[in-house]
């Protein structure tokens, strides 16, 4: 399994990185808490380490680390647009509970 | 589900702990909400993705309310209501506009009762509105617009405001945040927000410039970058100056070409729209074309080349010059000085300005990010910064007080505390101390201006310090501490030293001035350097012959009688009522010569007060009684 960007979403993240000046990649994991469980983790990459785990995807270096891969495997992360907000979208196929805006879940 | 943002490393937010923050750049003409997003500052647009709100807000009769590009349109049918350029009325009185004859609206006088009151109202179908009320709707919907985008609450704003904005405007445009429902995070100087756009913080240490030409306003900027630290080193402009007057230059050039005068209302707009869009299109083009069909049937089909448009706005770009250099001279800086030029405001678009800036400063300015939103892209960096979403940099900002402050001293003298062009926040006290004997209370008033006489100087707050043990006059240690705060407001205290009373004042300034009315007071001063130092000469010499009358009469009361015969008390007597007639009339020299002779007709007295003192202290004791 893995983590994938849609085509939308890494065409955004290698914007961001270039308009940024610096950043291997895009880090994305999971923490406990919020109101349900696990909140996602969404950051530039400065530094990486030696657990990190790697993935590809559009051209974008993914980083995860190993406490977070089970939680958000076979993942898909997407660029969505919603009335004048826009941002990502996980479509995180682990996951069996939400809580009511999104932020954190069940797994 | 909600949308996310990256973030800087080790900064997620918790969920719902989001921290929210935008930059808003309240112009006079146009404002714009910024935020950091996905690292970056991005402005944001409404549903039809405009980026600019016009500063226009409209009140109807159902108590409604429309701010923008819909008031905006209802400006000519609905003139009394349609509000523009609330910005020019913030934290004023009437009497500071000058000229209302040009606009519309029915204002009501709110005189200055006391501080804090005094700013201008408008009478609208909706009921008077006050200038912060206007603000306010502006703010209003740029929250709105951000809270959409961002799809959560703001935790606050950085509101940006001219460098030359006085406290009583800066009260103001606080006042319209909170009444909007925005925590402001802090004020910034727009021209440091641009200086943070370009990223000239991170730059190398350095003096820069920053060149405002919006539409009807001129703006420059000195700034001092320092370890990080940004420093306002000195400000001026031109307020009636600005992208407007170069439209009316092409328009003038239109009626002379075409041997037109006297236009309807209707014809001046749709030439003056017209002039505007031939000076958008110069920018890129060598020449335009300009055409238009007038009420009278009259038809103008004019080319006007870049060359020409040039040749008639040349003096208009030497203008700006002026107050360039009048910066730099306050600065204490040469041209060479200048590590940087920034370009702010739509105008500088045009070749011949960049080129004239280009030319004054001898490097090419800096003009790659969009000068209408470059203030807002730095305000909300700040913004980011400040509501904790960046770590590593965190820099503090430091700007400076547009005109000196300072208090009222006997004879109606100006004593300066705080110098102007002084970096804020800062912290200054100074020692005075009491006229008369026996004088148990002090009033404190709190001026703002730059000359001698406090006549020519702004009031800003008076207040009282009472409680002073009775001493003789010069014996108190009044300590009187100024306190300018990050935000530009003032609070004034007043401390006698001996016994530690105590009173203070935190300055809702009344109302300030305008900044056609700071540039004017600061070219009032140097005008009347010299005038100023005859009248703080003259008024020295009185309030010194005053001090001396008093004394005299105060002794001639205790000893007079037992001391001087008759002949020397009319002698001393008519020698006070000259000098108290001589100090009826400005003769500076005249009081000076009657003062001295009264002091020559004493000196007799004096001396026998002395000796009569002395022998009372010492009278009947013995040398070894005295503690020496």
């Amino acid at each position: 399994m893995a983590i994938t960007l849609s085509e939308n979403a890494s065409k955004h993240v290698l914007n961001f990185l270039a308009k940024r000046g610096k950043g291997i990649g895009l880090r994305i994991g999971v923490r406990t808490s919020g109101c349900s469980g696990m909140a996602y983790k969404l950051e530039f990459v400065d530094e990486t380490s030696d657990d990190d785990l790697r993935f590809e995807s559009g051209g974008v270096t993914v980083l995860v680390d190993p406490h977070s891969l089970p939680y958000i495997d076979g993942m898909e992360l997407d660029y969505a647009r919603e009335g004048l907000n826009e941002g990502f979208r996980f479509n995180n196929p682990n996951v069996k509970d939400m809580c009511g805006c999104g932020e954190s879940f069940k797994v | 589900m909600a949308l996310l943002q990256i973030s800087e490393p080790g900064l997620s937010a918790a969920p719902h702990q989001h921290r929210l923050a935008v930059g808003i750049d309240l112009g006079t003409t146009n404002s714009l909400v910024a935020t950091v997003r996905n690292g970056i500052s991005v402005v944001l647009n409404d549903e039809e993705g405009r980026a600019l709100l016009p500063s226009v807000v409209r009140y109807l009769a159902d108590d409604s309310v429309q701010v923008g590009n819909v008031a905006q349109a209802m400006q000519s049918a609905d003139p009394v209501n349609t509000i523009i350029s609330a910005k020019r009325f913030m934290g004023r009185g009437l009497h500071d506009i000058g000229d209302t004859l040009g606009m519309p609206y029915r204002f009501v006088d709110i005189p200055a009762a006391g501080p804090g009151q005094g700013m201008l109202q408008l009478r609208t179908v909706a009921g008077v509105k006050s200038p912060v009320e206007i603000s306010a709707e502006i703010l209003k919907t740029l929250r709105a617009r951000a809270e959409a985008s961002r799809g959560g609450e703001l935790v606050g704003a950085v509101i940006t405001v001219p460098a030359y904005f006085d406290d009583a405007q800066r009260q103001a445009t606080k006042d319209a945040a909170k009444l909007a429902g925005l925590n402001v995070l802090r004020l910034l100087n727009e021209p440091t927000a641009a200086a943070i756009a370009y990223g000239l913080d991170n730059a190398a240490e350095g003096v820069y410039a920053v060149y405002d030409l919006g539409g009807g306003t001129f703006d420059i900027s000195i700034l001092k970058l320092s370890r990080g630290v940004f420093e306002v080193l000195a400000t001026n402009g031109n307020s009636a100056l600005g992208g407007d007057d170069f439209d009316h230059r092409i328009y003038c050039g239109l009626l002379e070409k075409n041997g037109l005068s006297a236009l309807s209302p209707q014809d001046t707009r749709l030439l003056l729209t017209r002039a505007r869009a031939a000076k958008e299109e110069l920018t890129d083009r060598s020449e335009t074309r300009i055409t238009a069909l007038l009420g009278s049937g009259d038809t103008i089909d004019t080319v006007l080349s870049r060359q020409d448009f040039y040749a008639m706005s040349q003096n208009l770009v030497a203008n700006t010059l002026q107050p360039v250099r009048r910066a730099l001279r306050d600065a204490g800086l040469k041209v060479e000085d200048v590590k940087g030029v920034v370009m702010v405001g739509g105008s500088t678009r045009m070749p011949q300005v960049q080129r004239a800036v280009a030319e004054f400063f001898g490097q090419t300015p800096l003009t790659n990010l969009d000068p209408d939103k470059v203030v807002a892209l730095g305000a909300a960096i700040q913004a980011n910064v400040l509501a904790g979403n960046r770590s590593a940099d965190d820099w503090l900002l430091l700007d400076v007080i547009p005109l000196s402050l300072g208090i009222e001293t006997m004879g109606g003298l100006t004593e300066k505390i705080i110098p102007r062009n002084s970096t804020i926040p800062t912290a200054r006290a100074q020692e005075f101390t009491t006229f008369k004997d026996g004088q148990t209370a002090m009033s404190i008033h709190v001026v703002q201006g730059e000359r001698e006489l406090i006549s020519d100087c702004r009031s800003l707050a008076k207040f009282e310090l009472r409680g002073i043990p009775p001493m003789v006059a010069g014996a108190a240690r009044i300590r009187v501490t100024f306190q300018v705060d990050a935000d530009g407001l003032l609070s004034v205290s007043a401390r006698e030293m001996i016994s530690g009373v105590e009173s203070h004042i935190t300055v809702k300034p009344s109302y300030g001035l305008s900044d056609a009315e700071v540039t004017r007071m600061l070219q009032d001063s140097n005008q009347h350097a010299r005038d100023d130092m005859q009248a703080r000469a003259l008024r020295e010499q009185q309030v010194e012959a005053e001090q001396l009358l008093e004394a005299v009469q105060h002794a001639l009361e205790q000893d007079g009688d037992a001391l001087l015969d008759e002949a020397a008390r009319v002698n001393i007597r008519a020698n006070m009522d000259r000098l108290r007639e001589v100090l009826q009339t400005s003769e500076h020299l005249a009081i000076k010569r009657a003062a001295a002779q009264l002091n020559e007709a004493t000196v007799a007295f004096a001396q026998a007060r002395m000796d009569k003192s002395v022998s009372r202290a010492l009278g009947g004791k013995k040398l070894s009684d005295l503690e020496i």
